[in-house]
């Protein structure tokens, strides 16, 4: 065990794994010499040189749909993209290429690879540096999405991730970079894409959530005690495909959902949730399902910044209704 | 101070004139049956290609990029590869397919809207066609980087039209190609339409060999109804990017002699004028012109090769027709290495269940 802040617990995996599998390779903006913009890549290009940790043009979609290339030469091309605001000139190249080369050739070909992202906000950063926009990813078959909120689960994850068969875009909370520190297992292991996380256990309340809203959850939660309300927070680490499964579980026992999520709440994953939950255990329900999101605005700069941002009180307030329903 | 840094030139390439002659100095060392190899494949992608035609126009066959005029450009640049060297087509390039091993019945099955039609044969380096008009040159120029990075002796070629170089993805691909210096040949059939937008709208550069000059390397133009200058053209850009000199552009300057495809109306917007003057520089004439001067192909040749291509389109309808339906299951069976629960799900209730 190693005590280790996400940026580390991420270095670590992506160091493990490029001398696991020489087919490895990093690729972006500044991961090079300068170990990127937030250090994941730190002390690899050292390590393993110029041919495996490569410094790019400034071309998002260049990255990716070169790495498309790259992944049907048999490489495994870790891609970063250096804030999620910046993706969408890639995003043509996921969803039309990345996510389909599977399919459309039945298989003959497939695109293995991973796209890292910083996301969210929290960090009083720079307009277009804060965007929470993975439910964008959620409407493109042929990608798995995920998102970890510990820094075990960020080794774990990417990981599993790079030795996915299939393309997985790999959402990583700026907020929790540094700001929590945990034991990390030194071994080689693989946190499962597709399994939830339980992160605290509860009867009253399911508390459904991912990324840097587990840690606002959690926080309600204690809170939630000393008002004698012992709530649940399942943390899905997976987006894409989520575990309806763990979802279902919990609300059986609790009764009622409150969704937290950082990004916009219109046609957000929380939506999805709550309109496949209503769908199929409505009769689990002794509550309406709520939702605590981003608003549907612009995300705004710093000043007005927490805001936007869903916190403790916000989260309570919604376990309030569901409770007193 | 004031001085020139950058010059540039584009040279242009002809080798065998509409008469049907050949710039001897010019002319690439080929046996006599490798021409006539080339030819009799271009005379079957046109076939095949009208065939394609009428088999839209009776339903068995969805919508269509017709090929016609572009044969030279697609088989001269294709024999120019090895079977090992890669290829990424955009949606026109049926031709490239046939001259890479790719049968007619597979492709057929692929038109008529079934996605098996589209898996390429295993060992077969052949890449899917591209419909997102210029976003697959970076898959090539990754690819070829990939290739280089293993030191493989292999060359890379990606296939686009004119309208493509106006895409950002194509200039980024251009991009990382000249700056990892990737063994890929950037081929541009300028077939002078993008649907109903002339070249003239796509740039304003006189050339559009000349975007390689901007990302550090050469483009070269090149009659594309000529067969002999495509192939030498493609063969010394596959050539030098083996030896390790990066990427070339080639400028295939050519013609859509049909619409966009079988759902657009061509005259809707250009002249008959320019069609009928490009008819003229016909590139399956012009070849023949030069074998029939040569003594390489005869009336009875032509009348021979007609009626073989034909039984062979026919047999191939016939077999692309006798595949039953695919499983709807399929559709869901693709989409990851395993299915997600979701899809597992889904693919109950299409059952009925």
């Amino acid at each position: 065990m190693t005590t280790m802040t996400m940026v580390q617990a991420l270095n670590a995996a992506l160091r493990a794994e490029m001398k696991r599998d020489k087919n490895v390779i990093l690729l972006g903006e500044d991961v090079g010499k300068d170990g990127g913009v937030f250090r994941v890549t730190e002390g690899l290009w050292q390590e393993f040189g110029d041919d495996r940790v490569i410094d790019t043009p400034l071309s998002e979609s260049g990255i990716v749909g070169t790495s498309v290339g790259l992944a049907l030469a048999g490489f495994k091309p870790v891609a970063e993209i250096q804030f999620m605001g910046f993706d969408y000139p890639a995003f043509d190249q996921i969803i039309s290429h990345v996510s389909r080369i599977r399919n459309r050739s039945r298989g003959r070909y497939t695109c293995p690879l991973v796209v890292r992202m910083p996301s969210g906000g929290g960090i009083k950063a720079l307009e277009h540096h804060s965007e929470s926009t993975e439910a964008l990813y959620l409407q493109v078959p042929g990608v798995k999405v995920v998102m970890p909120a510990t820094p075990s689960d960020a080794k774990g994850l990417l990981a599993a991730a790079i030795r996915d068969p299939d393309p997985v875009i790999f959402c990583e909370p700026k907020k929790l970079y540094r700001s929590i520190k945990e034991d990390v297992r030194d071994d080689d292991y693989i946190v499962p894409i597709g399994k939830a996380r339980l992160a605290r256990e509860g009867k009253d309340v399911s508390l459904i959530t991912w990324g840097a809203m587990v840690h606002v959850c959690l926080e309600a939660a204690e809170k939630l005690q000393q008002q004698n309300v012992n709530a649940e927070v399942i943390d899905l680490r997976t987006l894409s495909p989520f575990d309806f499964e763990a979802i279902v579980m919990s609300v059986r026992k609790t009764n009622r959902a409150v969704i937290v999520q950082e990004g916009q709440r219109s046609c957000g994953v929380g939506a999805e949730i709550a309109a496949l939950l209503a769908e199929k255990n409505i009769a689990d329900l002794a509550a309406p399902i709520v939702r605590v999101a981003g608003w549907d605005i612009i995300y705004p700069l710093a000043k007005l910044e927490n805001y936007y941002l869903p916190d403790a009180t916000r989260v309570m307030k919604a376990v309030a209704k569901v409770m007193g329903w | 101070m004031k001085k020139t840094l950058v010059t540039f030139k584009v040279d242009y390439l002809q080798i065998l004139n509409e008469k049907g002659d050949v710039d001897s100095k010019l002319m690439p060392k080929l046996a006599n049956e490798d021409i006539r190899k080339m030819y009799r494949m271009m005379v079957l992608s046109r076939l095949f290609n009208d065939k394609m035609l009428k088999l839209q126009r009776q339903g068995r066959l969805g919508t269509l990029a017709s090929l016609k005029g572009q044969e030279a450009a697609q088989i001269g640049s294709a024999y120019a590869l090895q079977p090992m060297d890669m290829m990424f087509p955009s949606f026109r390039e049926h031709g490239v397919y046939l001259a890479r091993g790719l049968s007619m019945s597979g492709l057929l099955v692929g038109m008529a809207g079934d996605e098996r039609g589209q898996r390429v044969p295993d060992g077969s380096q052949n890449f899917m066609m591209s419909v997102p008009v210029g976003t697959h040159p970076l898959h090539a120029t990754g690819y070829a980087w990939g290739m280089k990075m293993r030191k493989k002796n292999v060359a890379t070629i990606t296939y686009f039209g004119d309208g493509a170089t106006s895409e950002g993805d194509f200039h980024e691909a251009m991009n990382f190609a000249g700056t990892f210096q990737a063994p890929v040949v950037f081929f541009n059939q300028n077939n002078q339409w993008a649907i109903s937008v002339p070249r003239s709208r796509q740039t304003h550069a006189q050339t559009t060999a000349q975007k390689a000059i901007a990302y550090g390397f050469d483009g070269i133009q090149v009659d594309g109804n000529d067969v002999f200058a495509v192939y030498k053209a493609t063969k010394d850009a596959l050539d030098k990017a083996r030896k390790g000199g990066g990427p070339t552009f080639i400028e295939a300057y050519t013609y859509r002699m049909d619409d966009h495809t079988t759902a657009d109306a061509s005259a809707r917007y250009r002249d008959q004028k320019e069609v009928d003057a490009w008819a003229k520089k016909d590139p399956i004439d012009r070849l023949r012109k030069y074998m029939e001067k040569k003594k390489l192909w005869s009336k009875k040749d032509e009348e021979k090769l007609l009626a073989d291509c034909t039984m062979q389109i026919e047999a191939a309808v016939a077999e692309a027709e006798k595949i039953p339906p695919p499983d709807p299951m399929e559709m869901f069976t693709s989409m990851y290495a395993e299915p997600t629960p979701l899809l597992k799900d889904e693919m109950d209730e299409l059952r009925g269940r």
